[in-house]
C-alpha cells in the first residue's frame, strides 16, 4: 500500500483529511455568505454579481465547484467510515454513561452533517440548476431568490440547515485546528471563541437572506 | 460502626469470565463509613458476599494510592466516578449520600475485553507502547546531569504527559472508545525530550498504526477523555500527536532493516 493509502487508512490520517477539507469548506462559506449579503444592495447589484460568477469568471467558478465537490465527498466519506469504526469500537454499551463535557454541537455533528449534505443537494437544485425551483430564470438571480424564499417550509428548511451549520462550525472549526496540529497548548483547551464568532457570523449572515425575503424587507 | 454509615444500593456488572454473558446485579451496601475509599467499600461488600457463600465482585487494584493505574471502573456513568483527577481508589465514600444508587461497570471497549466482572484486559495499551513508546538508548556510564539542556517549557509538557498511568479511563469515557489521549500522552512525553528525538516521527507512525490495529475508535474531540483522566492530561497532547503524525507521514521512508535503534 502506498503512503497516501496508509494515511487514508489510519484513523488520525482520515481525521486530518476531514479537518483539511473542512477548512476549505469554511473558507468557501465565508466568501459565499459575504457574496449573498449583496442581496441587500438591490436587484441590479445582485444580478451583476451573479453574472460575474456564472459568466465572466465561469472558469474560476468551475475550479471552485470541483474543489468543493471533492472536499465534500472526502469529508463525508471519511466521516462515514470513521463513524462506522467508532461504533465498532464499543460494541457493548454502558448501562449508564453520563457525558461530562460533550457539547450539543459535538453530539450533533453526525446528524447535522447528514442534514447539511441533503441541504447542499437541495440548495444546488434550488438556486444553481433550478431543478427544484418553480420559476427559475438563468439571468434573474435576484428574482429567483425572491420566489425561492416566498414559502415558509422552504425558509424553515434553510433556517434549520443554518442552525445545524452553526453547531457544525462551532465544534468543527475548533476541532479542525486541533486535528491539523495547529492549535497551541492552552490552559483551557475546550475554550473556542474563534469558532463561536465564526459560527454565529457565517450561519447568521446566511440566515438573514431567507428571513429578510420572507418578511418582505427586500425589494 | 458509627451512626454516620451509608446505606447504598449497588448495580454491579457481573460476568463469570471472558466471552460469557453478563448482567447488572443489585447489591445492598450497608453501614458504609464515609471515610472508606471506593475500593474499600467494594472490599466490605465482597466480605459479605464471601461470608454468605457467593462469588465476590472481581475488580482490578494494586497501589491504592492513585499512581499505579490498575483500578478503574465506570461509577455512575463517569470513569473513576464523580471526582475530577481522582482514581477510583482515591475516591472516598463521603462523595456519596445515604440512600444513593451507584452503577458500577467495567471499561467498555472492543479493545478492552472483560476478563471477569469489572476486570478488563488492557493489553492493547502494552502493545501500543511496544510499537514505539520507548527510547532506544545505548547504556554506558552516566552522563553529567547538565549535559543535555532541556527548556523548562518542554520539560513541563513532557512531565505533564508522562503523568499518564495507563489506567484506560480516556478510552472508557470516550464516546468512540478511542485511545488517542493515551497514545498522544506517550508521544508528547517522549517527543519533547532530547532523548526521544531520534525516534520521534517513527514513534508517532508506529504507535498510531498499532492504536488502529487494536480496534480503538478515532478522536472526535469531545473532550471527555481529558475530563476523565485522573492525571489531568490535556487534549493538547492529541494536537501534538496529530502534528507529529502529519510530519511523520510526509517524511516516511522505507525501513532498510527490521532491527536497530533510531
Amino acid at each position: 500500500m502506498g503512503r497516501l493509502g496508509k494515511f487514508w487508512d489510519s484513523s488520525v490520517g482520515k481525521k486530518i483529511v476531514m479537518g483539511a477539507t473542512g477548512v476549505i469548506l469554511v473558507g468557501f462559506l465565508i466568501i459565499h455568505m459575504a457574496g449573498n449579503l449583496q442581496l441587500f444592495l438591490g436587484a441590479e447589484r445582485f444580478n451583476a454579481y451573479s453574472k460575474l460568477l456564472k459568466h465572466d469568471i465561469i472558469e474560476l467558478t468551475w475550479i471552485v465547484r470541483l474543489t468543493l465537490l471533492v472536499s465534500v465527498v472526502f469529508h463525508a466519506v471519511a466521516a462515514y467510515q470513521l463513524t462506522m469504526r467508532n461504533k465498532a469500537a464499543r460494541p457493548e454499551p454502558y448501562a449508564k454513561r453520563v457525558p461530562q463535557v460533550s457539547t450539543y454541537a459535538s453530539q450533533t455533528m453526525r446528524y447535522g452533517g447528514v442534514y447539511l449534505l441533503l441541504f447542499i443537494v437541495y440548495h444546488i437544485g434550488h438556486f444553481t440548476t433550478g431543478t427544484f425551483h418553480p420559476a427559475y430564470s438563468e439571468v434573474g438571480t435576484f428574482g429567483n431568490v425572491m420566489v425561492g424564499f416566498s414559502t415558509w417550509p422552504i425558509v424553515l428548511f434553510y433556517l434549520g440547515a443554518m442552525g445545524f451549520l452553526s453547531l457544525h462550525l462551532y465544534h468543527g472549526i475548533w476541532a479542525a485546528f486541533r486535528t491539523l496540529g495547529l492549535a497551541r497548548p492552552s490552559g483551557d483547551p475546550l475554550k473556542r471563541q474563534i469558532a463561536l464568532v465564526l459560527a454565529i457570523v457565517v450561519a447568521g449572515g446566511f440566515s438573514l437572506v431567507p428571513l429578510a425575503v420572507k418578511l418582505g424587507l427586500v425589494h | 460502626m458509627s451512626a454516620g454509615g451509608l446505606n447504598l444500593t449497588l448495580h454491579v456488572w457481573r460476568q463469570s469470565g471472558p466471552n460469557k454473558a453478563g448482567k447488572i446485579v443489585d447489591y445492598p451496601a450497608t453501614n458504609i463509613s464515609p471515610e472508606m475509599s471506593f475500593l474499600e467499600m467494594l472490599d466490605t461488600v465482597n466480605e459479605g458476599l464471601i461470608t454468605s457463600g457467593q462469588e465476590p465482585i472481581a475488580f482490578d487494584h494494586d497501589c491504592r494510592e492513585g499512581i499505579c493505574g490498575s483500578c478503574g471502573v465506570m461509577i455512575n456513568g463517569a470513569a473513576h466516578g464523580p471526582m475530577k483527577q481522582t482514581t477510583a481508589c482515591q475516591l472516598h465514600m463521603r462523595t456519596f449520600n445515604n440512600g444513593d444508587e451507584i452503577w458500577i461497570e467495567p471499561w467498555r471497549a472492543q479493545a478492552f475485553p472483560v476478563i471477569k466482572d469489572l476486570v478488563v484486559d488492557r493489553g492493547a495499551f502494552d502493545r501500543i507502547i511496544q510499537a514505539g513508546g520507548f527510547i532506544s538508548a545505548p547504556t554506558g556510564s552516566p552522563q553529567d546531569a547538565n549535559s543535555l539542556p532541556i527548556s523548562k517549557l518542554d520539560a513541563d509538557e513532557a512531565m505533564d504527559a508522562a503523568a499518564c498511568i495507563g489506567c484506560g479511563a480516556c478510552v472508557a469515557a470516550c464516546p468512540n472508545a478511542s485511545a488517542s489521549l493515551f497514545t498522544a500522552a506517550k508521544i508528547t512525553h517522549l517527543g519533547h525530550l532530547p532523548q526521544g528525538q531520534p525516534e520521534r516521527y517513527r514513534r508517532a507512525l508506529k504507535m498510531v498504526t498499532q492504536m488502529d490495529l487494536e480496534s480503538f475508535g478515532g478522536c472526535t474531540l469531545f473532550g471527555e477523555c481529558q475530563e476523565a483522566c485522573p492525571k489531568g492530561i490535556s487534549i493538547d497532547t492529541i494536537v501534538q500527536m496529530n502534528r507529529d503524525y502529519i510530519v511523520a507521514a510526509a517524511n516516511e521512508r522505507e525501513e532498510k532493516a527490521e532491527m536497530g535503534a533510531g
